[in-house]
């Protein structure tokens, strides 16, 4: 597996595609082995610090009053919505866009690649390669540099669309498009998806109830840790929504945090909940790939 | 309608008493459909340089089991999936019950089909596989289930109605997928290898047991399959491919004891290659002589095609003018042996005979080579 | 058989066209997707592409790579960012190989791997806005927690509120979700690096030094150099942290494609930030390019 591969790779291990990760632990004698534990206990301890540093940071942010003492005021604001709303209404509506984007980007990526994506594999396989290397093609094209040239594509929209946040998806799907491409792939080469299709067209299925029926099911883990990356990737995407004028959850923390009427401490709050948030989320999702030992048959 | 069990144990319910119905309405539910009958005409498919189709005709009669047999690479597999839409022929037609139905999409043609393998869908039990495509069909649950269970209990796996494909042996798993097709009450059954991913035995087993429930139900079925010993074993009638066309089509003991070409000859049973002398209808091969097949050559130098159980190695020579062999080695095969002895020019010559009379000879022995008077093929 | 076969000719050809014709409508399943692509994707690559080499009213022209090298402003900013990108790409290759190391030698399913695997995979992703404040509310001025503790316990002094927009902040900012990213990266080939290779060179002799200058050394060479491409590349097309880190002008070459794209005066050629952005395209690819290459190379080991 490549190292592109794994920076991309599905979030939620379907236990089919077992990697070398779920090899058996390291057998080394027992001393070599102590003194490894504490070095490796040093050293991870020293990043971790490292790394817990400026969350810690955002912490003692959120809570501190100029003159040194603890409030709890920003807190107060984060959690209570309408007075978040007041102090904040940018923010409040970036998020509420955010979580839009998230959902409508997830589902349209999936919506877009699953029936392609098996569609390929069923009649066109020799179109794979160039479906993949347009897939992978975001990864190359950094969003700052499409964003340079999607002004006159958004201005279209604008025209039949409208000028709202929440068109913002259409870029994201692509930027999404490596993650979930991998994903995705993964998962349906671990079934023999042509055999099941022939297998349901014989039986009276459509194609559309095939994609619902046969594929969508058995690539459960898969779409889920496409849709998973994706959301990941709206969450935290600043750059396009910021050069196309528009306002997400990020943009609206910027100028939150940066304007001189912003609110640095209610920005720290916030800043601090996402990434915990986040990082619940992700933790969760790494039990997920346990769920069904799918063994093939013999 | 009696489930159909083997009496050989696979795994599956032993625990049946053959001629117990399960269920007083399983005949009205599962039916026989009246077979329709089946056409493909002309058919030609090329890949590139690969043609895999050369004008292929075959014509199969209502409930007829035909089987298609030959090398990789003879068509047989893709005849098949032009039959079930799966592929487009590039001319020809398939014309099933009178209608031409080249055009017709997969789904739309109402042929069930047993893949190779791991046509089962993982997500599925067996009970909700053999009911998906009743399902297709708008048919309520209660109804779904009956039909399921049924067919599960006529392929002898309704106590496995709630397992997972994972959880079953590839028999079963055939077996299920069989019940799956069938459950549709299809026009036309298509087999496309379906045990040549199963061990041996379990091989034999579950051939006879399609051929038993084909019979049964009486749907018009093309079988296709590279093993000439499963072909005989369950055809009407078998359809020998190569290079894109059928070069004989007759009923089993036809194609094995008159093959119309040396091609066919050869890919079916064994054959040993003698040199003989023909001469008005009858060849004269190693002090034998034996009559000809048609399409030999009438005179001349000549090779036979003799098959093993024709040939008898006798000990002792006596001066009967028959030829001589010596024996090479000899096999025991458990319902009956074989022996292997070389003749003057070199050739070895594989003989089939009773286990008494293989036991009692030796390797080093001299014998005499007696070939029973069948007709047999001969190529020039 | 039915009698009432309607009897065309023998071997009749496939109506709807010859062969050729036939085999391509299946293409039209992926056109959905090529649309798609087409348009928010090679549509506006086309126009970067283009538009780099157009002047005003679109004629052909190189004015803008000639206004690009003209003006020191860019040409520094440019440097600064390969710098950056170099640096901090090593700094999150050093220190996130050593952390994927001692993580692949921890229990698989253990609760370690997940939290770090977890807390890794949000850092690397996560915006760089949030980042940025972080860093910002955490190591500069007075109410900074850092910033702070280290001048009561040692009295350095307290860093500006713009720090982290000079080179050594940036690095300090961009390494802090480099190193995650490198863990992600490394770990699987890591994991490559099977035990009983490890125990060959014990029981042949070999020390541990010896391991790794010889069996993991080479073999995890072509993934660590391929992950710090990666990392080069991630860095040298970040945006968001460098926007919210540096609040006067544009030391960054993103910074700069963002400053031409939202000013009104152009800084003399009309597709200044298009020219901008094809050089940034061009470098971003030969570094991906080299990546593939190296993968293709050595993908056969570790596989």
């Amino acid at each position: 597996m490549s190292a592109l591969d794994a920076a991309i790779a599905p979030v939620v291990t379907d236990p089919a595609l077992a990697t070398a990760s779920e090899r058996q632990p390291r057998k080394l004698r027992a001393a070599a082995r102590r003194k490894q534990t504490i070095v490796r206990w040093i050293v991870l301890g020293l990043v971790a610090i490292f790394m817990i540093l400026p969350l810690a940071g955002l912490i003692d942010f959120s809570t501190r009053l100029l003159n040194g003492k603890r409030t709890g005021r920003s807190w107060a604001t984060v959690i209570d919505l309408d007075k978040l709303n007041a102090a904040a209404p940018d923010l409040v509506e970036g998020f509420k866009v955010t979580i839009a984007l998230c959902l409508v980007t997830a589902g349209l990526t999936v919506l877009l690649l699953v029936p392609t994506m098996t569609w390929i594999r069923l009649r066109v396989p020799h179109v794979s390669k160039l479906v993949e290397f347009l897939c992978l093609l975001p990864l190359t094209i950094p969003a700052i540099v499409l964003v340079v040239g999607l002004g006159p594509i958004y201005r279209g929209i604008a025209h039949l669309l409208g000028t709202g946040n929440i068109w913002l998806t259409f870029v994201y799907v692509i930027l999404a498009f490596p993650y979930a491409y991998r994903s995705i792939d993964a998962g349906l080469a671990a079934i023999d998806v042509k055999t099941l299709s022939e297998a349901a067209r014989t039986l009276g299925c459509s194609f559309p109830a095939v994609i619902m029926r046969i594929v969508l099911p058995n690539i459960r883990a898969a779409v889920l840790g496409a849709m998973f990356l994706t959301i990941a990737l709206c969450l935290g995407e600043y750059t396009v929504a910021y050069l196309l004028s528009k306002n997400n959850l990020s943009v609206a923390l910027f100028n939150l945090g940066l304007s001189a009427s912003g609110d640095p401490r209610l920005t720290a709050a916030v800043s601090l909940i996402l990434l915990v948030f986040g990082f619940l989320v992700m933790f969760g999702f790494s039990f997920l790939g346990n769920t069904r030992r799918m063994k093939k048959g013999k | 309608m009696q489930p159909i069990s083997s009496a050989v144990d696979d795994g599956t319910d032993s625990a049946r008493t053959p001629g117990i119905s399960a269920s007083t309405g399983a005949s009205a539910v599962l039916g026989t459909s009246a077979g329709v009958g089946v056409e493909l005409r002309g058919l030609r498919r090329s890949y590139g340089d690969v043609h895999a189709l050369e004008g292929m005709s075959l014509n199969m009669a209502p409930g007829e089991m035909v089987v298609l047999l030959g090398p990789s690479g003879c068509g047989k597999t893709t005849a098949l999936r032009v039959l079930a839409g799966l592929e487009d022929a590039d001319a020809g037609q398939v014309i099933v019950a009178g209608k031409d139905i080249s055009s017709v999409p997969t789904s739309k043609r109402d042929m069930g089909m047993v893949f190779q393998a791991y046509s089962l869908f993982p997500h599925m039990t067996a009970r909700d596989n053999v009911s998906f495509g009743l399902r297709l069909r708008g048919k309520g649950a209660a109804e779904r289930k009956k039909i399921a269970e049924n067919y599960l209990e006529l392929v002898g796996l309704d106590h496995h109605a709630d397992r997972y494909a994972h959880q079953m042996s590839g028999g079963q798993q055939q077996r299920v997928a069989l019940a799956r097709a069938l459950a549709i009450q299809p026009q036309v059954l298509l087999l496309d290898e379906p045990l040549s991913a199963l061990d041996a035995k379990v091989r034999v087993q579950l051939r006879d047991e399609i051929r038993r429930i084909q019979l049964e139900v009486g749907t018009t079925t093309l079988f296709v399959t590279h093993d000439q010993e499963e072909a005989l074993a369950v055809a009407d009638r078998v359809g020998v491919m190569r290079a894109g066309k059928i070069e004989q089509i007759d009923k089993p003991d036809v194609i094995y004891s008159a093959p119309k070409t040396a091609f066919v000859a050869g890919f079916i049973g064994l054959t040993n290659k003698m040199r003989g002398t023909a001469s008005g209808g009858m060849v004269s091969v190693l002090g034998s002589t034996v009559p000809l097949l048609p399409g030999s050559p009438t005179s001349g130098s000549v090779t036979a095609l003799v098959r093993p159980e024709a040939l008898r190695f006798t000990s002792g020579t006596s001066s009967n003018g028959l030829g001589t062999a010596t024996v090479v080695a000899t096999s025991f095969l458990g319902a009956h042996g074989r022996v292997q002895a070389r003749i003057e020019d070199g050739t070895i010559l594989l003989a089939q005979m009773s286990v008494g009379e293989t036991v009692a000879l030796q390797p080093g022995e001299i014998v005499d080579v007696a070939i029973a008077p069948s007709p047999v093929l001969a190529t020039a | 058989m039915s009698a009432t076969v309607v009897a065309p000719p023998a071997v009749a050809p496939r109506s709807g066209g010859d062969g050729r014709l036939r085999r391509m409508k299946p293409l039209l399943g992926v056109a959905p997707f090529l649309l798609y692509t087409a348009l928010f994707l090679l549509v506006p690559t086309a126009i970067v592409v283009i538009g780099a080499f157009q002047g005003d009213g679109g004629s052909f022209t190189l004015a803008n790579f000639s206004a690009l090298f003209g003006q020191s402003v860019i040409l520094e900013a440019l440097l600064r960012s390969i710098v950056l990108s170099v640096v901090s790409a090593v700094i999150g290759a050093v220190v996130g190989a050593v952390v994927a190391y001692f993580l692949s030698t921890a229990p698989p399913s253990g609760l370690l791997r997940k939290l770090v695997t977890s807390a890794s995979s949000v850092l690397a992703q996560f915006s760089g806005v949030m980042l940025a404040f972080a860093f910002i509310f955490s190591f500069t001025g007075r109410t900074g927690l850092v910033s702070r503790t280290l001048n009561s316990w040692f009295g350095v002094p307290e860093p500006d509120v713009n720090y982290f927009a000079s080179l050594i902040g940036l690095i300090i900012v961009y390494a802090y979700f480099q190193i995650p990213l490198m863990v992600i990266i490394f770990l699987p080939a890591v994991d490559g690096i099977r035990p009983q290779w490890r125990e060959a060179t014990e029981s042949l002799g070999g020390s541990t030094w010896v391991f790794w200058r010889r069996v993991a050394g080479p073999l995890l060479t072509p993934s660590f150099l391929g992950a710090l491409l990666l990392l080069f590349a991630n860095a040298f097309s970040a945006f968001a942290t460098a926007a919210a880190l540096v609040g006067l002008g544009s030391p960054l070459i993103t910074l700069q494609i963002s400053n031409a794209l939202t000013s009104e005066t152009g800084l003399g050629a009309p597709n200044l930030a298009k020219a901008e952005a094809l050089i940034m395209v061009v470098i971003v690819a030969i570094v991906m390019a080299g990546y593939y290459w190296i993968q293709k190379r050595s993908s056969r080991w570790l596989g």
